[in-house]
């Protein structure tokens, strides 16, 4: 049995199929994981995403800390609440982790990494924290539910504190809001609209069941996986780990190389490799017939091995599969995919595949 | 494992076969499976007048979460498939042991079909799968 979420029983009463994830028990699909899909893109669903860990990093020493930590930089967040995606290298350029953190306040940032790593991660901030004036606190002690889709926002706001009710609507994207022990912000994992919100573990259960109430779908992590992967966002372990750069993995874009005098960890790693021709491409793949791409798929040009799939799968709002890929560059775009034996055709575009319900390939 | 109809018999492989009592047999896969592959996007059904050999894979079920080979219980001559499963593959999960029915085989050797579980014994089988 692995740990449970403050929703396990809610989960279990609405008839979710529960799987083992990063060490936790959380549902996989509540019936028809395509249906749920479909909710998100045309309407709203909820996730419980109280499996990751919520970090507070606070003191006057968070800034400097979090500019050395992480490979984009906090220092741009100027606005209160204001969110950025970042990675976190270790010294040879390899991704620890990848995270939101949101700026709160001066000297305080809320982060929030991924279940599978949030231990690993925790104990290599605390390694790295030793030289600043910061206090590291797990808040284990707060639920996260991301409502996502296009009447996510519309739903949900009602059924948040008096005091966020308004304020949430106004929320601009990335941005983030809070009040007591709830934070409200407009950042998500799907392509779509919504909120993602940490509220504490004795609310979950009664605002879950509200927002149900309110029409909003519950959703197991198969149609969150669908989701990002249409959305052409990388999951952690799969598109990206401890030995691949983000430079590889599609993640150029989060490295903050301004100003040049920044040492964040792994930066000489990471930028000796800067804007070379024999970096490995991150690239979408289009399955061009009928069947499923999967991961660690090799794909073709002929008889040269280009590379393998990072994260493939079906896409509910495509009817078609998609996957993301690394693959050497020097090729066109038309490829070849091993799959069950036989060669089947796949044609490299660029991602994402699906943004805000609307198909951005062809 | 309620709804195991016990007029069916079934393979270690998870299909099952109804004797339809005029030398053919109805094959489909067991709710169980269903369960255990979750959303089937594709299905690929054998062609009528195929003929097919008891335990080869003669179909393809592909869900959201693997690709698994079909075989068939019997040997002999494919009479019938479900064409409806080309646009609607969900038919399977709704209603493995009715509507998502596979194809039709008609015997060449109807004894084959003692080598099958009954329901008891392929209820054993997906028990211990699931632990």
């Amino acid at each position: 049995m692995g740990l449970k979420t403050a929703l396990f029983d809610s989960h279990n009463r609405m008839g979710a199929k529960m799987v083992p994830f990063g060490g936790w028990d959380m549902p996989l699909h509540y019936g028809s994981q395509l249906q749920e899909h479909h909710a998100v893109r045309q309407s709203a669903g909820m996730f419980d995403v109280s499996h990751m860990l919520a970090l507070d990093i606070v003191g006057d020493g968070s800034e400097g800390f979090l500019r050395h930590l992480l490979a984009n930089d906090v220092a741009r967040l100027q606005q209160p609440g204001k969110a950025l995606y970042s990675c976190m290298l270790n010294p040879d350029g390899g991704v620890i982790d990848d995270l939101i953190v949101y700026r709160m306040q001066a000297g305080r940032y809320r982060m929030v990494v991924n279940a599978g790593t949030a231990e690993k991660d925790l104990g290599w901030m605390e390694q790295q924290a030793h030289a600043y004036t910061v206090e590291i606190s797990a808040r284990r002690d707060l639920a996260m539910i991301a409502v996502q889709g296009p009447q996510a926002r519309a739903l949900a706001a009602p059924l948040l504190p008096n005091a966020l009710q308004q304020s949430a609507l106004e929320l601009k994207p990335f941005v983030a809001i809070e009040d007591g022990e709830w934070l409200v912000a407009r950042t998500g994992y799907t392509g779509e609209d919504g909120f993602e919100i940490s509220l504490p573990t004795e609310d979950a259960a009664v605002f879950w069941t509200a927002l149900a109430e309110a029409g909003v779908a519950p959703c197991g992590l198969g149609a969150r996986d669908t989701l990002r992967l249409e959305a052409g966002m990388n999951l952690y372990g799969s598109d990206m780990d401890e030995t691949i750069s983000p430079l590889e993995s599609g993640l150029a874009w989060t490295i903050a190389w301004e100003p040049e005098e920044r040492e964040f960890i792994g930066r000489q790693a990471v930028e000796v490799r800067r804007n070379k021709d024999d970096n490995l491409r991150f690239v979408g793949l289009l399955l061009e017939g009928r069947g499923v791409l999967r991961d660690h798929l090799k794909i073709f040009s002929g008889d040269d091995e280009l590379g393998e799939i990072t994260s493939g799968g079906f896409a509910p709002t495509l009817d078609r599969s998609i996957a993301l890929a690394r693959i050497r560059s020097g090729h066109d775009d038309n490829c070849e995919v091993e799959m069950r034996g036989r060669r089947v055709a796949v044609r490299v575009v660029k991602p994402p595949f699906v943004r805000s319900g609307k198909a951005k390939v062809q | 494992m309620s709804n195991l109809p016990t007029e069916l018999k079934y393979a270690k492989s998870h299909e099952w076969a109804r004797d339809e009592g005029d030398g053919t047999i109805t094959v489909g896969i067991t709710d169980h499976a269903q369960d255990q592959l979750g959303d089937l996007v594709f299905v690929d059904l054998p062609e009528e007048g195929d003929s097919v050999d008891a335990g080869t894979d003669c179909a393809v079920v592909e869900s959201v979460k693997a690709a698994s080979d079909i075989y068939t219980p019997a040997s002999g001559e494919i009479v019938a498939v479900n064409t409806a499963l080309a646009d609607s593959p969900e038919l399977v999960n709704a209603s493995a042991f009715g509507d998502g029915w596979l194809f039709k085989v008609k015997m060449s050797d109807p004894s084959e079909l003692d080598n099958l579980l009954d329901a008891d014994g392929y209820q054993a089988v997906a028990a211990a799968e699931e632990h």
